[in-house]
Parts: structure tokens; C-alpha cells; sequence
């Protein structure tokens, strides 16, 4: 018999929260900050009743600091903010990278730089997700068109975090946040679930890893005891200024990322196959993009978009294909041109890529690509 | 009973990095010893630090370990004791690291009781970054960036601790083990958020810049600007006048977070479905 599908009208904040209780979050550590503060009020909510645990951090360096140490002590975790709380907890996202300690970081996006415009879309974190601390790291970010999307990719995040051993970024804009959508709520039973791969046997070397690059993780107090630390350091765990180790340790969590990166890529094309016009476009900006292609081809003009649903790593193979036979590409984004650098680097300079840029606080509007489009 | 050291330490890390003379190596036998008196497992302990001489000391204990950011390692814990709440989680770090870089996280912490054990290692000085001014550099001493003396005031670790709600704050000086000893397992007893201002001495920077001597001439120096606090009463204001009270300063009795969140869990048990 079929069971009925639980479908409900929820923000995407909402989502998310719903989400990431799926994907089996047990613990979150947050600071108040426009447009994410659903997110916190939700999980406060929800999670005593599953068993978690929810508390309000003194600022968003200690929020991330919790989840990372919930994290390391064999709980999922997460955090969600917004720009400038992103801007704070730059150092310990690449605390997680470094020690390699799985986690979320949901960022809805608002205009910056600084304060900037607290209720308003953006899409201006989009480089400080990829280069915003210091070091080389592996950067994941998913990036959600709609509330749906919004609980599905929750959920993958957690998936991508425990698998890679790192932390995820879940980088949703402020309409995506909240706008009010159909989602249909999914069991655990009925979603993959990905949990972080532990050592079997002692002795157990915290950075040894295998064929994957990917080091096992037990959490604390499970009988293994490891240390760790953000210092360079070798298989042990232990802080090392050895040359060879260092820059072994320093390239292998890069190279675990791209190893694997084909289980984690996710990407959308829409009329792609023999499109002149080729649209590149994420977030709710992508929506607007879909819109305007399906007009263009009403009018007979081959457009198509190109969506990387996981902004880092994209697909870069999709996208040269995508582009293969436009004559021109078009990236609009609720920035100045953040994404349209790493179009540039894929496709090359072959013809025009032209960004459409709009940091006003509002959402970029279908006639305003359609527009660029038939020019 | 002699307590075997090597049952708590990672003998192959050994040496340590810590300069002659540096205090806090006394303050690791004395944790030590009070995880050892109190027959804690390696297993259930969890040991955080954040950057700097001080906090290196988890490299050397075989317990499950964090070495964090600058200052930031009371958040790590409280994240690490929220999830695990039956670890038993210790947090160490420097003056700077705790009081400058980690001062907010120092107050919320001691604000919301939740149990774990704080132990500042006090040298008054950045040791790790070469004897620059810290929070807690006496006034007109000298430091790098302090070069004609300290023209700030000091906070107090344990007004501090006191005042944002510890419920146990205690003081002691490396040189006074068996006080050292004592304030740190009443710690390590305690339920709730613990402070403990180990002083400890910097005879590389703090030591030289000052003409204080060797780290022996150091605590004798120190001892000199303290008072035990059973001798509160008998001492005239002028006579505690600019000196610290050593021993067990603060201790109460406040609802434990932990706890409290269990039974917050407790009371919604059953309430989801009925959503
Ligand atoms: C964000 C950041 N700022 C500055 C530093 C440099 N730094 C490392 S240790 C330290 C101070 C150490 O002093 P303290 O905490 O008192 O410990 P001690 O070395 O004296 O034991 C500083 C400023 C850093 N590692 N990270
Ligand atoms: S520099 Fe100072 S604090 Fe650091 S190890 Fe040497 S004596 Fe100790």
C-alpha cells in the first residue's frame, strides 16, 4: 500500500531545519542574525524533543567552535548564519578543514560588505564561501533554487560532510530562506544517509587514510583516544614541521575533495542540448534564469541554463560541454560578478560571457535575462 | 600510593617544549594527580586547549584530545560536554588565551554552569609569541609591546570568574604544590563550571624583561603579592592591599546545563507526535 506523502508549506529556513533533523543533526550552536534566525528558533524547538541538544552561542566564533567540538565528540552538527557571521567564523572553518572534522554551516545570504542590507536577497558570500579562510581548502558549498531543494540538499550536506570528513557549506539566499513552498517532508527510511566511516581496529592513527583519502572518525570517549589539532601534523595527529609531511598533509585534503568529487558534483541543465544562448545561474537567481530561457525558446531562440547545484566543487566537464556550441554565456548573480571569475576559468574567453549584476536588495527579474538574452 | 605519571602522559611526545623554568609543567603534575586521586579513566577525559605555551599541554596527555584556535577552546569544549555530557572535559589555556582572545567565551562559559574545569596557566606574559602584554601583565611591568612598562590595569581571573558566575573559583601558585594540588581537585569535585587561576611563571620573557631573576627568585616574587584566604581576617586591609587572595575562593551550588537540558528532554518525552 502507498503511504501517503507528507507534503507541507514551509520557508525555506524551515526546511532546512526539517532537513538537517533527517539527516540526523543532534546538535546546533548559533548566534541571531538576518535572514538565518528561523533556522536557530526552529532546531531550539525541535531538537530536545529528538534527543539533541540546541544552544544559543555568545557570538558566531564560538558557534562554530561548539559544532566542531559536538562534531569530534561523534555528534552531527551544525550552525547557520549570515555574512557577517560568516565573516567571523572564517578561522574555524579552516580549523574543520585543516583537522578535518564533518559539519554544516548554512549561510543565507545578505548584502554586504558589512551590515550591508540584513533582509534583502544576495548572493555576495559566494567567493568568501570558497576563499574566505586562510589556507588552502576544500571548499563544498550547495546552493538551493526552491524549499524543496532546500530540505533535499540539507540533508546531502550532512551526507557530503560525514563522507569527506570536512565542512559543508549550505549557501541559500534570502528568498530561498523565506519564501513559503510545497515540500514534501521525506523519512529517514526514505533518504539516503550517509554516517562518517570509523576505525575498526586499534591502534588507530587518526589521519591514516586509504585508497578514498578519506581517514576514518570515531568520536571522543568511543575507546579510541587521538589527538588533534589546526598545527601541520602527520598520520598520528600529532603537530609536525617536517617539509615532506607537511606538504603531503596540506595537498591530501584538497586531493581527497577532488578524488571523490564525482559523488558529490551535483549540477541541473535545462535545454542545454543545442542551445546558442547558454544562462549560468544558481541560487533563486537560477529561477528567474529558467523562466527567461523557456520565453526565449517560445520565441525561437535557443537559450538554455546550466545550474551547478554544488557551486564547489562544479562540474567543470558539464559545463565546457554546456558551453560547447554558445555563442554566448550569460551569468547573472545577486553580486558584482563573483561566480561569472570561475565560469570565465572553465570555459575560457573563446566569446562573450557577460554578467548581469544586481546588489539593490532585490531579485534579479526574468525580463531583465530574457532581455540580455535577445540582445 | 606514588602516582605513576606515565599512566597520563604520551612518553613518546616527551621532550616537551616548555623552557627551563617555565611554571607550567607543575600545573600538568597537578592535574595529574588530581585525575589520578580521583581515578578518572583516560578514556572518559577530554582535554581542550587553545593556542600557546599553555596550550600545548594536550599533546602530552593521553587523554582525547583538542588543540584548537587562539581562545577559542572553551567553545570546542562546550560543544565536545553538550554532546558527551559523561565526558569529563577539562579546558586549559594561557592569560592571553583566556582572557584577551577568549574573553567573551571566558564569561558565557562561566554564565552558563555547565560542568567542566577551567584552568588558567597565569604567567602575566604572551609567552608562546615572545613576551608581549597580556591581560594580566602587571601594571608598569615591562613586556615587548610594553617597552617603557604596562600603563593598563590587570584583570583579576577570579573577580572575573566570580562576577560572570562561576561556581567555583580558586587561586593558587606553582610553587605552593600542595595548595596547587588542592584547588585543583576541589575543581575537578566540583559540579559546575570551575576556575582555577594557576599562576605560573615566564622566566624567559617575563622573568628576563622585569629583572625578576630565575624562575625560584620569580615565585618568591610571587609570593610576595599574595595572601592565603583563611588569613583574610586576620590581615588589616593594608596589609592585602594590591595582593591576591590564593586557595579556594568561590564555591556554590547552581542548576548544572547539562542537567537541566536532560530534563527539559525529560518533560517533552512523547510531546512530538502530538505536534
Ligand atoms: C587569532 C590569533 N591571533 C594571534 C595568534 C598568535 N598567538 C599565539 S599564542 C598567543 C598568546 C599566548 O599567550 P598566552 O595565551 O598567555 O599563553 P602562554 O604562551 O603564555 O602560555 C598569541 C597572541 C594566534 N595564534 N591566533
Ligand atoms: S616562553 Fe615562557 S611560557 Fe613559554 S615555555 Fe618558555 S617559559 Fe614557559
Amino acid at each position: 500500500m502507498q503511504e501517503k506523502k507528507n507534503i507541507k508549506f514551509l520557508s525555506g529556513n524551515e526546511a532546512c531545519g526539517e532537513g538537517a533533523i533527517v539527516a540526523g543533526c543532534r546538535f546546533f550552536g548559533g548566534y541571531p542574525i538576518s535572514p538565518s534566525s528561523e533556522i536557530a528558533e526552529f532546531m531550539s524547538k525541535r531538537l530536545p524533543l529528538v534527543g539533541g541538544t540546541f544552544i544559543q552561542m555568545e557570538d558566531e566564533i564560538a558557534s562554530i567552535g561548539a559544532i566542531l567540538g559536538a562534531s569530534l565528540a561523534g555528534v552531527k552538527s551544525m550552525t547557520a548564519t549570515s555574512g557577517p557571521g560568516l565573516s567571523l567564523m572564517q578561522e574555524n572553518i579552516g580549523f574543520g578543514a585543516m583537522a578535518e572534522i564533518p559539519t554544516v554551516i548554512v549561510d543565507v545570504m545578505r548584502g554586504g560588505p558589512s551590515t550591508g542590507n540584513p533582509t534583502g536577497p544576495s548572493q555576495s558570500d559566494v567567493m568568501a564561501i570558497r576563499w574566505g579562510t586562510h589556507g588552502d581548502y576544500p571548499a563544498v558549498a550547495l546552493c538551493p533554487e526552491s524549499v524543496n531543494e532546500v530540505f533535499l540538499l540539507t540533508i546531502e550536506a550532512f551526507n557530503i560532510a560525514e563522507f569527506l570528513r570536512t565542512p559543508v557549506v549550505l549557501a541559500m539566499d534570502e528568498i530561498t530562506a523565506h519564501m513559503r513552498e510545497k515540500v514534501e517532508l521525506l523519512k529517514e527510511s526514505d533518504v539516503k544517509i550517509v554516517n562518517r566511516k570509523k576505525p575498526e581496529k586499534m591502534p588507530y592513527l587518526p589521519y591514516e587514510y586509504g585508497e578514498d583519502l578519506i581517514p576514518p572518525l570515531p568520536g571522543y570517549g568511543e575507546g579510541f583516544r587521538f589527538h588533534v589539532t589546526g598545527l601541520n601534523h602527520d598520520k598520528t595527529g600529532f603537530p609536525t614541521n617536517k617539509s615532506e609531511l607537511m606538504e603531503e598533509g596540506n595537498r591530501r585534503i584538497m586531493e581527497k575533495l577532488d578524488k571523490n568529487k564525482d559523488k558529490v558534483i551535483k549540477h541541473e541543465e535545462f535545454m542545454t542540448e543545442d542551445c546558442d544562448i547558454l544562462v549560468v545561474a544558481y541560487g533563486s537567481s537560477a529561477r528567474a534564469a529558467k523562466r527567461a530561457v523557456r520565453t526565449a525558446r517560445e520565441k525561437g531562440i535557443k537559450a538554455g541554463l546550466f545550474r551547478p547545484i554544488t557551486l564547489y566543487p562544479l562540474s567543470e566537464k558539464a559545463l565546457q560541454k554546456a558551453a560547447g556550441k554558445a555563442k554566448k554565456v550569460i551569468v547573472p548573480e545577486m553580486n558584482l560578478g563573483q561566480y561569472i571569475l570561475i565560469v570565465e576559468r572553465v570555459i575560457g574567453h573563446g566569446f562573450p560571457i557577460i554578467g548581469i549584476n544586481q546588489v539593490d536588495g532585490e531579485p534579479i527579474s526574468p525580463s531583465k535575462i530574457l532581455s540580455k538574452i535577445e540582445e | 600510593m606514588a602516582v605513576n605519571y606515565f599512566n597520563y602522559l604520551r612518553k613518546e611526545k616527551m621532550p616537551h617544549i616548555w623552557c627551563a623554568g617555565c611554571g607550567h609543567g607543575m600545573i600538568v603534575k597537578s592535574i595529574i594527580r588530581a585525575i589520578d586521586k580521583l581515578g578518572w579513566k583516560n578514556d572518559e577525559i577530554a582535554l581542550v586547549s587553545g593556542i600557546g605555551c599553555s596550550s600545548r599541554t594536550p599533546g602530552y596527555l593521553d587523554f582525547h584530545t583538542l588543540h584548537t584556535t587562539h581562545g577559542r577552546a572553551l567553545a570546542f569544549a562546550t560543544g565536545i560536554k553538550l554532546a558527551k555530557p559523561n565526558l569529563k572535559v577539562i579546558v586549559v589555556g594561557g592569560d592571553g588565551d583566556m582572557m584577551a582572545i577568549g574573553g567573551n567565551h571566558f564569561i558565557h562559559a562561566c554564565r552558563r554552569n555547565i560542568d567542566m574545569k577551567l584552568i588558567v596557566y597565569n604567567n602575566n606574559i604572551y609567552g608562546m609569541t615572545g613576551g608581549q602584554a597580556s591581560p594580566t601583565t602587571l601594571t608598569d611591568a615591562k613586556a615587548t609591546t610594553a617597552p617603557y612598562g604596562f600603563l593598563e590595569e590587570p584583570f583579576d581571573v577570579c573577580n572575573m570568574a566570580i562576577a560572570s558566575g562561576a561556581t567555583f573559583v580558586g587561586r593558587a601558585l606553582d610553587l605552593d604544590v600542595p595548595l596547587m594540588d588542592r584547588v585543583i581537585l576541589e575543581s575537578f569535585k566540583h559540579k559546575g563550571f570551575s576556575v582555577v587561576d594557576a599562576w605560573s611563571q615566564c622566566p624567559t620573557y617575563f622573568g628576563r624583561f622585569n629583572k625578576w631573576g630565575s624562575a625560584s627568585e620569580m615565585m618568591e616574587r610571587y609570593k610576595q603579592i599574595i595572601y592565603n584566604i583563611r588569613q583574610k581576617d586576620q590581615l588589616s586591609e593594608e596589609e592585602k592591599k594590591g595582593k591576591y587572595p590564593v586557595g579556594i575562593l568561590h564555591q556554590i551550588e547552581r542548576n548544572e546545563f547539562c542537567e537541566r537540558y536532560q530534563k527539559l528532554r525529560d518533560t517533552l518525552k512523547g510531546k512530538e507526535e502530538a505536534e
